[in-house]
């Protein structure tokens, strides 16, 4: 494990370098840098996403608390990610529009997934009996990730109707340069993710493992 | 086979009268619900000034957040009322399939909700004069596509958050967000039809979304449901 | 050789951290009567919800007949009388059954429910809403709609706790009826006297532990204390 975070902070410090070298861009001056971090953090969460919808259902198949472990490991660090996303969204839209939150589909869906997943650690916080905390907030996984598909959908077409102001649309104009640094950015965040989950599922693990020594200690 | 569904359907019907029965017998929640829907209608008419021309721009945007909240006081009471004497513990233990418990009191919130709405829609038209029959059958058919959305949702977690506390909270914060797709497209249509234009062009694409959020979570609560119930 | 109508195979349940029941080993063939005693928190409405299929095992398994209590075929066999009453307030008494006989694919829910309202002496009050009773009256609701389906195995949480007296001949009756009929029946009970009455065997839950179970002895019937003073707090 040491050594994926030795690696992705290898990568992180050589592209933040590798970042600030490269020329400015026409339209937007600085600040385009910041997409080296805001699509990763996206693309990253979006696929904890799916893995926290793998482990929820896998739960509620095989009734091993692994994996309800890894659903909440997972889901915790992609609002984490999901956050920095929205997070840069922001800071994009002051530095070009000089407003603080744009009606961008891509952000306002985030937005909503992050309240999505939110709710899924709100209801656990709410569920004290271990079986059944584990067992609503995987069906609850369930829903969210079928949600969000809609969600971004819904969000564009209603923006069709009501064109807002568009960051960055991925169509043709991306220097190979520019390619390359996202492409490693991108590598070293999932990384990052990984790492961040394993240290959080290692933390699960350890937390049932006191549990069980606890249960064993008042059995006897 | 069919005198397996058959018996199915017999049972979901025998749900929905039951709740819908007790439901009248008292009207607790119908009655906080109307009640709510008309303030709510009341207070959103001191927001703005109502002109003709805002009022045409909001007007699918303000019915559904009265039909949401009121929406949610009925969809709170229908895991609630199974609580006193342990009657959930009785439903669980019958021999029903979670999916049956699930139509049965999904259809009875449904009528219920529905009953606000029906309601509702003259008090708007009258505190805000609006003239809102124009497109009545398709108006109609939003009201029933995003309504079943909010009860399928609704009713599910109203399972999940039975026994949590602060249950009253729980659940709108819960249905809230996953709903907020079948409200964008149910008060799009909404607006345009209270206007007065029919579903056409654009408009489509929302329709086409009621139906597939209706089925999808539908699908999705019907085979969940044994899972929340028993765990 | 037919099923047994319980059996625990090395059953735990946890709370959390705390073991309510530890390695529960119970078998309880068709036909007896068990009496399931044991002080407030021994864990007897653990057990006896895990029968009923309210909730799953730790570890261990429990099968009823030989299937999970969950299946459908189970649970149509299953009485069970908890600490609720599990009938509507807002209903009336006759409604209430003949929703019950409805929910479990009785052939004819209607005679049914007028059968037991008749054998819990509840039919002149047959169209009066529950919340009116008293508290007797719903408890012998409680029992019509539990034997209202013929159930093959009774669960019965404390049935005989705050009960007045008609109510407590009519449970005893009907009881009696099921035990003749091959019924099975286990419940947990505070009222010494009158389950050592009906009683065939008795089991003792100490602390989540099985700590004696077997037959009805002439000295419980005696002194129904006794079972408590042999095996009870170590």
């Amino acid at each position: 494990m040491f050594a994926m975070l030795a690696l992705a902070m290898v990568l992180l410090v050589r592209n933040l370098y590798t970042i600030s070298l490269l020329p400015d861009e026409v339209n937007q001056g600085q600040i385009f840098r910041i997409i080296f971090f805001h699509l990763p953090a996206a693309i990253a969460a979006m696929l904890g996403s799916a893995v926290a919808l793998v482990a929820s259902v896998m739960f509620l198949w095989k009734r091993n608390f692994q994996y309800d472990a890894l659903a909440v490991a997972v889901t915790e660090v992609g609002l984490a990610f999901l956050a920095v996303n929205l997070v840069t969204g922001s800071i994009w839209a002051h530095v070009i529009w000089g407003i603080w939150w744009a009606w961008d589909p891509r952000l306002t869906s985030a937005l909503i997934c992050w309240i999505l997943y939110a709710g899924y650690l709100i209801l656990r916080q709410a569920l004290e009996e271990p079986t059944q905390r584990a067992t609503f907030a995987a069906v609850y996984s369930i829903f969210a990730f079928t949600d969000v598909p809609i969600v971004y959908f819904s969000i564009r077409w209603w923006r069709t109707i009501h064109p807002q102001p568009v960051f960055f649309s991925k169509d043709g104009s991306f220097p190979p340069d520019w390619s390359r640094a996202l492409l490693i950015n991108m590598v070293a965040i999932f990384l990052l993710y990984t790492v961040l989950t394993m240290i959080r599922l290692r933390q699960e693990q350890t937390q049932r493992e006191i549990d069980y020594l606890r249960r064993t200690v008042h059995a006897i | 086979m069919r005198f397996v569904r058959l018996r199915f359907i017999r049972q979901v019907m025998v749900i929905t009268a039951k709740d819908l029965r007790a439901e009248m017998r008292t009207k607790e929640a119908i009655n906080a619900s109307f009640a709510f829907a008309i303030v709510v209608l009341l207070i959103l008419s001191f927001a703005f000034e109502p002109t003709e021309d805002t009022t045409r721009e909001i007007s699918g945007g303000l019915l559904w957040i009265v039909f949401l909240f009121a929406g949610t006081l009925i969809l709170n009471r229908s895991f609630a009322r199974e609580l006193p004497n342990d009657c959930l513990d009785a439903l669980i233990a019958a021999p029903v399939p979670g999916a049956a418990l699930f139509l049965g009191k999904g259809l009875a919130n449904f009528v219920l909700i529905f009953a606000v709405e029906i309601v509702a829609l003259p008090v708007f038209g009258i505190f805000y004069n609006v003239r809102w029959a124009r497109q009545f059958w398709s108006l109609m058919l939003v009201m029933v596509l995003g309504t079943w959305g909010l009860t399928a949702i609704g009713t599910v977690f109203g399972a999940l958050t039975v026994n949590i506390r602060l249950r009253e909270v729980m659940l709108p914060l819960l249905v809230y967000p996953v709903m907020i797709p079948i409200l964008l497209g149910a008060m799009k249509l909404s607006t345009d039809l209270v206007a007065g234009q029919p579903i056409s062009g654009d408009l489509v694409v929302w329709l086409k979304l009621l139906f597939g959020f209706d089925i999808i979570f539908t699908a999705l609560s019907l085979v969940l449901m044994d899972t929340v119930l028993v765990g | 050789m037919s099923a047994a109508a319980v059996d625990c195979a090395g059953v735990w349940k946890f709370y959390g951290d705390y073991p309510a029941l530890r390695d529960i080993s119970l078998t309880v063939p068709p036909g007896r009567c068990l009496a399931l005693i044991g002080r407030n928190g021994a864990g007897k409405t653990t057990l006896l919800r895990m029968l009923a299929g309210y909730s799953k095992p730790g570890k261990g398994q429990v099968s009823i007949f030989g299937k999970s209590p969950r299946e459908t075929d189970t649970r149509q066999r299953i009485g069970f009388i908890g600490h609720g009453i599990a009938v509507y307030d807002e209903l009336s008494a006759i409604e209430n059954l003949r929703l019950f006989a409805r929910l479990y694919r009785l052939p004819n829910p209607e005679r049914a429910a007028s059968e037991w309202l008749e054998r819990t002496g509840l039919e002149r009050v047959r169209d009066g809403l529950v919340r009116e009773f008293s508290r007797g009256m719903r408890q012998r609701l409680a029992v019509a709609r539990a034997f209202l389906h013929g159930p093959s195995l009774l669960l019965m949480d404390e049935p005989f706790t705050a009960l007045d007296d008609r109510a407590i001949a009519v449970l005893q009756a009907v009881l009696r009826d099921a035990l003749a009929a091959g019924r099975t029946v286990v419940m947990s009970t505070h009222q010494l006297r009158e389950a050592m009455d009906l009683a065939t065997h008795v089991a003792l839950l100490n602390r989540g532990r099985l700590a004696f179970h077997g037959e009805r002895t002439e000295e419980m019937v005696k002194d129904p204390g006794w079972v408590y003073a042999q095996y009870g707090e170590s």
